[in-house]
């Protein structure tokens, strides 16, 4: 360990190549954590099925490239599909079960998410996929990065601004937040909350979707790899405090510079860990600092 | 009235548990239907190890037919046919150890054929092991599976800790040949955290303890693995002589993907599962471009039998009886072979006896189209080497051990990126 540290002070390019890398994969991390975030927040839902949703984001991008097309037009053409599936997984199943206590929305998603990946393995069976951008690599000196991780972080970007625009500009947007503030007094103002729940889980299924057309041109996906996105997505928004949207960007950002150095110097076995260490770290935190306020109340 | 209902309810349930758990009464007989001897596999036709579970029952099925076709198997001068009877495991160790107890307790299959994969061979051989019956498995390479005292398991492969071991022997007599010594070697480990890959960690870093080499990493690479940046920049930084990378097929696509994004000049690269993984149709001939890869058996190899003929004919013969190969796999090789030693184990044996045949198997000593079969006591095949396979040219051609090679090992890999 102390001697990957010293390769770090010894050729700081290396530290920079690690921050850079990180700093360009967390980009992605933080648009399928926005998507739960959102329904988290809005609707109460744990879903457990968020990491198998960008999964098949994934495949939409690589069924394009074999239908010929460059998997970054598969971008809305993955948004809009997961969308009507988003909002027809709400109608048959999610709509049961926004109301109920937390284990049931957790064995629903959980039920979902194997849904998906058997339905992905019959479809594409169990080997890895990509979906090449053949974007080729920048060189910056002894810095090598794929480009295709420059314009994943652009469009993470512009998709992530984009939903902030419209949470705060559109109607919808407006009465996302007010249902998630209070459903109740949503309702008695006039507001469809079913409506609106319906669309927030479509939105986090098509937010999904587009990162998982990132996921496929940048890693390499396997029906059974959306349990890592589910994770990491539950890591970042617990991290970021629910409701916190900025919050969930710094923490998107900080996972993948974290998971970066922490394999680099602790080893690849244990970058995971390293990340969950951190979010115990985050709890205990947040714990200590709602035993403090509830002191200050009584 | 109500308490009866409970105890016939709870008398049902139980009574169907036992039946779906293969405890019932079961046919104590040897399995053999008039002119037929059944053998019995659970194996992944669904789930995500269904692709190689697929070429394995290909293999299987090769070697049925041929052997049924070419005069099938003579026990006690009468002519006897194969048949294989499959069920699926859904690739969960679980399942699979169900299904064995089904096919020995139930259906009463005598000789079983093994399951893909190292942990689901795992999962069987105790049950196996259990009711005495000997299984022949083509598929689970596990070292560990050889040193639990089983004496009814017997594997045609070469173990996992044989896989990259050559790439180590090949360093070191490169090194010699430019004039350096073995132990300058530096070499850079990055290993998936699963018993195959560890297993075949263990033979390198045996070897490379034999040449005195330093191991400049030592990365274990978890399952899911999809990026292995932080590993990579080590190595770009260390600059080792050698990187060995093992985690099955999607180690084997991240690592290819990721070696050429991030323009990896390490001059010798050795790696598990690249064809399974499809590395050259996924990232290009130049690319992998001198990328070793280890395999059981190619069929380039001058390896022959009186069934099959050559390594080569088995390949053509494979490809024509099932459509969409363009290569073919060796666990499908392996597979067939494993009917092989069946046949010559009933023959020799000439009895249906379990006993008599485990004894027979444990006596093998054959030559087939997929190379030698003899096993060591703990069951393991040890007449058959592993081989180092370099892409070049976008081509897998045989380099090491020197005496299959079929091309020369080039040295510094020169991949165009």
């Amino acid at each position: 360990m102390l001697d990957n540290i010293s390769i770090l002070f010894q050729a700081p390019i290396f530290a920079v190549d690690l921050l850079v890398q990180g700093l360009l994969i967390g980009g992605i991390f933080v648009l399928a954590a926005y998507g739960l975030a959102l329904v988290w927040g809005v609707m109460n839902v744990k879903n457990l099925a968020q990491g198998d949703m960008v999964i098949l984001g994934g495949y939409v991008a690589y069924q394009c490239t074999l239908w010929g097309m460059h998997p970054i037009i598969a971008l809305p053409i993955a948004f809009m599909l997961l969308f009507a599936l988003g909002w027809g997984i709400y109608a048959t199943i999610i709509r049961r079960v926004v109301d109920r206590d937390m284990f049931t929305s957790l064995l629903a998603t959980f039920g979902l998410s194997l849904l998906i990946q058997q339905a992905l393995n019959l479809r594409f069976g169990p080997e890895v996929k990509i979906a090449e951008s053949g974007f080729g690599t920048l060189d910056f000196g002894d810095l090598t990065i794929p480009a295709i991780r420059f314009v994943g972080l652009g469009l993470a970007a512009v998709l992530a601004v984009g939903l902030v625009l419209f949470m705060r500009n559109s109607r919808m947007g407006q009465a996302i937040r007010a249902t998630a503030q209070d459903p109740r007094a949503a309702r008695v103002l006039g507001i469809n909350t079913d409506r609106v729940y319906a669309f927030t889980y479509a939105l986090n299924a098509a937010i999904c979707g587009a990162a998982g057309v990132l996921v496929a041109m940048i890693w390499n996906i396997q029906p059974f790899y959306g349990i890592v996105h589910s994770i990491r997505a539950f890591i970042i928004v617990t991290a970021a405090g629910l409701g916190n949207l900025p919050g969930v960007v710094v923490a998107g950002f900080g996972l993948g510079v974290w998971e970066n150095y922490s394999g680099f110097i602790f080893g690849a076995e244990f970058a995971v860990a390293a990340v969950v260490i951190v979010l115990v770290l985050v709890l205990m935190v947040r714990l200590f600092q709602m035993y403090r306020v509830r002191q200050v109340v009584r | 009235m109500h308490f009866v209902k409970t105890e016939l309810r709870a008398a049902a349930i139980a009574a169907a548990l036992t039946a779906s758990l293969g405890l019932a009464a079961a046919p104590a007989e040897a399995k053999v239907d008039g002119d037929t001897i059944i053998l019995g596999s659970a194996i992944s036709l669904t789930g995500k190890y269904s692709t190689n579970g697929i070429h394995a029952q290909n293999g299987y099925e090769l070697g049925v037919k041929m052997i049924n076709d070419n005069g099938g198997v003579t026990v006690g001068g009468k002519s006897y046919k194969f048949k294989v009877v499959y069920y699926d495991d859904e690739s969960t160790p679980a399942r699979g150890a169900q299904l064995a107890e089904r096919l020995i307790n139930q259906d009463g299959v005598k000789y079983m054929l093994g399951p893909y994969s190292s942990g689901l061979t795992k999962a069987i051989a105790p049950v196996t092991e259990k009711y005495k019956i000997p299984m022949v498995e083509a598929e689970g390479a596990s070292r560990s599976l050889f040193t639990q005292g089983y004496r009814y398991l017997f594997a045609v492969l070469s173990t996992s800790e044989q896989y990259l071991a050559s790439s180590i022997a090949l360093a070191a007599e490169i090194a010699e040949q430019n004039g350096k010594k073995a132990s300058d070697v530096k070499v850079a480990m990055a290993f998936e955290n699963d018993p195959f890959s560890l297993d075949v960690r263990a033979g390198v870093v045996e070897d490379a303890a034999k040449y005195d080499m330093k191991i400049v990493i030592d990365d274990k690479l978890p399952r899911d693995l999809s990026d292995m940046t932080s590993t990579l920049t080590k190595v770009k930084a260390l600059k080792p002589d050698l990187l060995v990378v093992s985690g099955h097929s999607k180690g084997a696509a991240t690592a290819g993907r990721q070696i050429s994004e991030l323009k990896i000049s390490t001059p010798m690269i050795a790696m598990t599962h690249c064809e399974a993984a499809k590395v050259v149709e996924k990232y290009g001939a130049d690319a992998m471009e001198g990328l070793l890869c280890p395999t059981q058996w190619a069929e380039t190899l001058s390896y022959k039998d009186d069934l099959f003929g050559t390594a080569a004919e088995y390949d053509a013969l494979f490809k024509k009886t099932f459509e969409g190969y363009k290569t073919v796999p060796y666990q499908s090789a392996q597979a067939t072979a494993a009917v092989m030693v069946w046949k010559d184990a009933f023959e020799r044996a000439n009895s249906f006896d379990t006993e008599a045949l485990r004894d027979a198997i444990a006596d093998t000593n054959m030559t087939t189209f997929y190379g030698g079969i003899k096993f060591s006591p703990e069951g393991n095949n040890i007449a058959k080497p592993m081989v180092l396979r370099q892409i070049q040219d976008g081509e897998y051609k045989v380099v090491a051990p020197v005496k299959w090679a079929s091309s020369k090992a080039r040295h510094p890999r020169q991949p165009k990126y």
